[in-house]
């Protein structure tokens, strides 16, 4: 069912505050990969607070779905996330980044309740997601697996390789995204390693593509709702984002890739997401333009 | 023909079958009562002989193609959902190819795949150099986590892929092309993963092998004792990984003089980690390690490389010869020590 207008503003305003935690916990830890967490924050939003079944009191669930971050960097995004959802306490992420600290920039699954796979080198989540797939199928469990991955991840040649399996496998119960904020490292993905026509590679690998603005509920509810009753195919979700969005200084900038944040840039982040009435894409410099 | 406990298959099969064909089988048997087995393979289904699986299974084989790092990434995430993925490739695949992923989504992540890599060593002789693994061992025993067995012979690979799943977390087993000798007789000797099987008692020096090189080893014994009155000890240590640290203190103790040999570089791999061992304990003898002297490996018939690099039976016996003729510290309150 469409994600209702009220839901949609409840979605909205949780991730304003997801994403002025994910500020907090950028300024405990010295830094982190602030720009792309922010960037698939909704889609994190809409993931864990309306789609995902999970049980935070019971992390290991047999039957919840299955949620991998193949975009692994982003781990300062889904621990927010995980600590908002009760899996653990908040208080805990004041320790990111510290000596024996449960958790780093890439999470460990084995340390960090609620993280499904162990994820940070590129390109080995799809896989791993796959082979959950082929799990839950072959044991007849109904639990569908999602996977997050980074735009400039798709250079990896594992990738696709993990891409030819879904498709050969008919894995429907596979939903991928792509957090296509059109920038890595180095610079803009188009001028490093382009990635377009990022869709048609897709399809043309056999997936289901829907391409949607990463930013907008209505948009990402349908896709995923859209993904749940298509058959014999995987879905990807091409979803277009900008890096840092919500923060004014930090939005569509290369360099907040990864950064450290003293308090008083803090303040003035979470006074920009506040103030943030919408989460569309629309307004946001155009993707792909000069830096 | 006698049927051996825990097998549909008989002795005379063992002795005619390959590594990987036991393999195929021993999986069989597993996987009539233990529903969590599944076997996976990229595009080698034939080459690592899980066809007798396949037959029997067909639901359960997943064949990924060639791609290597999707093979391993995907058994991780089958072990995740609750699954005990068996996946076999070529050992120069799984461990340099797609090592990533063996280390970081399965050891890392401590999980229950088993890892099967077929044609270690120069045993696909003529294949060359790209098909060819002599740093396996020294890569996977770096692994933390990860458990390194090499069996001798068919017989020992049963007793490994049983023992494999027994124990909880990554285990690599690695298997020749499958045109090695049989040295065991049957399964029934006693297989532990960790302990070295001694295959003969001697006094004068110990030769610790793994994989091929325990067949070659015991040949190398029975000429030494017959042509030279030499009493050598051999033992099987098949077990790299957790090494069995008793067996060779032990035989240090008692021969003080130690030859490892291995279808391997003699950087890294069984050698070094006996060589580990006794340097930690602080005590000395004469050593020596025989296999590819870092190098890569020439083309051949395996046999012809095994002779080249001194890891058949005479090779091994001139290896024996040079290290009797070596000195050590004497030290007689040595013993005290312990």
């Amino acid at each position: 069912m469409p994600l209702s207008a009220k839901e949609i503003r409840s979605l909205q305003a949780k991730a304003r505050q997801l994403r002025c935690d994910m500020v907090d916990v950028t300024v405990w830890a010295g830094g982190a990969h602030i720009g792309g967490a922010l960037s698939m924050a909704d889609v994190l939003t809409a993931l864990y607070y309306h789609y995902l079944k999970v049980k935070p009191a019971q992390p290991d669930w047999p039957e919840r779905d299955r949620f991998v971050l193949s975009k692994g960097h982003g781990g300062v995004g889904l621990s927010a996330v995980l600590a908002d959802k009760g899996y653990f306490d908040k208080d805990l992420l004041h320790e990111f980044n510290h000596f024996k600290s449960p958790f780093g920039m890439h999470l460990d699954g084995n340390k960090v309740p609620g993280v499904d796979a162990s994820t940070g080198s590129l390109g080995h989540g799809l896989s791993m997601s796959v082979g959950m797939a082929l799990g839950a199928r072959f044991q007849k469990q109904t639990w569908r697996t999602y996977c997050l991955l980074g735009d400039g991840e798709c250079n990896e040649g594992s990738v696709w390789e993990a891409a030819m399996a879904a498709h050969q496998f008919k894995l429907d119960t596979l939903t991928a995204f792509i957090d296509r904020n059109h920038m890595m490292i180095d610079g803009r993905t188009e001028d490093i390693m382009s990635l377009e026509p990022l869709a048609e590679k897709w399809r043309a690998f056999g997936w289901e593509v829907r391409e949607i603005d990463g930013h907008d509920y209505a948009q990402i509810g349908a896709a995923i709702e859209g993904a749940q009753t298509t058959k014999g195919a995987p879905t990807m979700i091409v979803c277009d984002t900008v890096k840092g969005k919500g923060v004014d200084f930090m939005e569509d900038q290369v360099k907040w890739h990864y950064g450290s944040i003293d308090s008083e840039l803090a303040a003035r982040a979470k006074a920009s997401i506040q103030a943030a009435s919408g989460a569309t894409r629309a307004g946001a410099p155009a993707a792909g333009g000069a830096s | 023909m006698t049927a051996v406990t825990g097998t549909t298959w008989n002795v005379y099969d063992a002795n005619t079958l390959t590594q990987a064909e036991i393999y195929g089988r021993v999986l069989c048997d597993l996987a009539a009562t233990d529903a969590r087995i599944v076997a996976l393979t990229a595009d080698l289904a034939r080459s690592t002989k899980i066809g007798v699986f396949q037959d029997k299974y067909p639901q359960r084989v997943f064949n990924v193609g060639i791609a290597e790092q999707n093979l391993f990434g995907i058994a991780a995430g089958m072990a995740k959902s609750g699954l005990l993925p068996f996946v076999s490739t070529m050992s120069a695949f799984a461990s340099m190819r797609a090592l990533e992923q063996v280390r970081t989504d399965i050891c890392y992540q401590n999980l229950d795949v088993k890892i099967i890599a077929t044609h270690g060593g120069v045993s696909f002789g003529q294949a060359g150099t790209t098909h060819h693994c002599t740093e396996d061992i020294a890569i996977q025993r770096s692994l933390a986590n990860m458990c390194v067995i090499v069996p001798a012979d068919g017989w020992e690979t049963a007793n490994a892929v049983r023992a494999a799943v027994q124990r909880p977390g990554p285990v690599y087993i690695r298997l020749g092309r499958g045109f090695e000798p049989t040295h065991f007789e049957n399964d029934d000797y006693g297989f532990e993963i960790g302990k070295a099987v001694t295959i003969n008692e001697g006094t004068d020096i110990t030769v610790i092998a793994c994989g091929v090189a325990v067949y070659h080893a015991a040949e190398a014994a029975k000429l030494l004792r017959d042509q030279d009155g030499i009493s050598v000890r051999v033992l099987d240590v098949h077990t790299i990984k957790p090494i069995d640290e008793v067996a060779i203190m032990a035989a240090v103790t008692d021969t003080r003089r130690i030859l490892v040999v291995e279808e391997h570089n003699v950087i890294g791999g069984l050698g070094s980690a006996v060589a580990d061992v006794i340097a930690a304990s602080g005590k000395g003898c004469a050593f020596a390690k025989s296999g590819l002297p870092d190098c890569y490996s020439e083309v051949g018939y395996p046999e012809d490389l095994y002779g080249h690099y001194c890891i058949d039976g005479d090779g091994i016996v001139g290896k024996v010869r040079e290290l009797l003729k070596r000195e050590f510290e004497a030290d007689e309150d040595w013993q005290d020590e312990f």
